[in-house]
């Protein structure tokens, strides 16, 4: 564990040079800002910045990631000569990551609501939930990026295969889950849309945000019904334990695939 | 001593080691030879634990390689063209190695002094030139007094001064009762430095004795001539 650590502080201190964790903060600060200002109220800006957080948090852990881990293969080279574990390796390289973007996300969308104040009583709760499930896809993405970039050893096959996976989870799967519902609308399909939303972990965090918000007209088809079916609490927690699921698993994946690799 | 048996390794399709045996003496230098593609550094990297065997056993002194890390400890390596991070220096890097190994380990900086670093010590290592990365790798390969020194084609990019100080380098370990497995295409270095040359060929071991050997079995004046003819008696036999 201390190797992983100090893995962590060496990656991190190069992240911190390359600018981009700084941008990524500063990204979430001045939308959380803006809004606050401009937007009138703290529950308006909390679902204008959900529809914001679940496409752009995957988006940038998935390429960063990516990118990050080729572009670190150098250091990895070099600590693979040295006295270091892989499974050490590995998990130092991922936290050293997603840490960051976790806390710079979380401190971006934070502080504007700290100063501002909130204007309604459940958005505490609210804004904490946000930040939670933008913590877990930040580690989901991050984890099925690398698990991507250990896989393909070309640069350019990995990102394009992380841009296509980020589209699918973001866009086209409510679609095709749309095409399955309308095609077989004759039938009961309660506990098969529960299925496809448990799939999809974008799905998950959106529902996390609903079932808080309590704006069932924005819950959507699967929303609804997982409502329905768990009631707020069991549906909160079914979601968080698949959420954890989809951080554990590619991880892992990824993890098993490092330990095997030839460099 | 470094033990090898029955070690296979495919890329793919690509079978590039077949069965490769070796028993590496400590306190010699041994050269591996062999055409390029032929599995040398396939065989190297084996041993650091970069590259996963198919099969076979791989033994260091008493330790058998089985997946934990501390073997490293006692191995320097040069990797044939150093990577390293663009952006950290080589004070960085040797910070960082230091730490990571526990600050245990007293470092050995002689080599840096005597490739005159000095200057470059403090400059983004993706600004050096080829041949001071080169110098880099060297540096870092004996940082921590390894007792196994394994090296990767050491001279190929270095001037004649640097190359000499390096080889005088690694005279002086192997009387310090260093192992030093090194890869050279340079005949003139193997046969000024090695007490044993391995060759290996389509990721078989071919031949594997003293350099007077080869002259002998081969009739030939030179080491050179001697490689040569071997490899083309493998090839055409």
């Amino acid at each position: 564990m201390r190797t992983t650590g100090k893995i962590i502080k060496y990656e991190i201190r190069d992240i911190a040079r390359s600018k981009f964790v700084l941008f990524y903060f500063v990204f979430f600060l001045l939308l959380t800002e803006g809004l606050l200002r401009f937007g009138g109220g703290s529950t308006k800006t909390l679902i204008s910045l959900s529809n914001v957080v679940l496409l752009v948090i995957p988006l940038m852990a998935i390429i960063f990631g990516a990118m990050y881990l080729y572009h670190s293969r150098e250091f990895t080279e070099l600590l693979l000569t040295q006295p270091v574990n892989r499974h050490q390796l590995f998990r130092g390289l991922y936290l050293g990551l997603a840490v960051p973007l976790a806390l710079s996300y979380g401190a971006g969308l934070g502080l504007p609501f700290l100063l501002h104040g909130f204007n309604a009583e459940g958005d505490v709760a609210l804004l904490l939930v946000m930040i939670g499930s933008g913590i877990f896809l930040t580690f989901i993405f991050t984890a099925i990026a690398f698990w991507i970039s250990v896989t393909y050893n070309e640069r350019v096959k990995g990102l394009g295969f992380s841009i296509v996976l980020w589209l699918f989870f973001a866009v086209i799967y409510d679609g095709l889950v749309l095409l399955v519902v309308a095609w077989f609308a004759d039938y009961p399909l309660e506990k098969a849309v529960i299925g496809f939303t448990i799939l999809n972990p974008l799905d998950l965090a959106r529902i996390l945000l609903l079932l808080q918000m309590d704006a069932s007209a924005l819950m959507g088809y699967t929303g609804a019904v997982f409502q329905r079916f768990f009631g707020s609490f069991w549906g909160i927690s079914i979601a968080t334990v698949a959420l954890v699921g989809w951080t554990a698993i590619p991880f892992w994946l990824g993890l098993r695939r490092f330990a095997q690799k030839d460099f | 001593m470094i033990s090898i048996r029955e070690l296979h390794k495919s890329f793919g399709p690509l079978q590039v080691l077949t069965g490769v045996s070796l028993a590496i003496e400590s306190g010699k230098i041994t050269a591996i030879l062999g055409p390029n593609g032929s599995g040398k550094t396939t065989l190297i990297k084996s041993i650091l634990g970069l590259v996963k065997p198919d099969r076979g056993v791989i033994q260091i002194g008493e330790q058998v390689l089985n997946g934990d890390c501390r073997y490293r400890e006692d191995i320097g390596y040069m990797p044939q063209i150093g990577h390293y991070p663009e952006n950290l220096s080589l004070n960085d890097v040797m910070t960082m190695l230091q730490d990571l190994r526990g600050g245990k380990h007293p470092t050995d900086t002689q080599l840096l002094e005597k490739f005159r670093l000095g200057k470059e010590m403090d400059k983004a290592l993706g600004t050096l030139s080829g041949g001071t990365r080169q110098k880099v790798s060297a540096v870092l390969a004996m940082l921590f007094n390894p007792k196994i020194l394994i090296l990767d084609e050491p001279t190929s990019g270095l001037d004649p001064v640097a190359s000499s100080i390096f080889k005088d380098a690694l005279i002086e370990e192997r009387a310090a009762g260093k192992t030093i497995i090194l890869t050279s295409h340079i005949m003139s270095e193997v046969e000024e430095l090695a007490d044993a040359v391995v060759f290996l060929l389509d990721g078989k071991i071919r031949f594997h004795g003293s350099p007077t050997e080869i002259l002998q079995n081969t009739s030939e004046s030179n080491l050179e001539r001697g490689i040569a003819r071997m490899m083309q008696e493998a090839v055409h036999p």
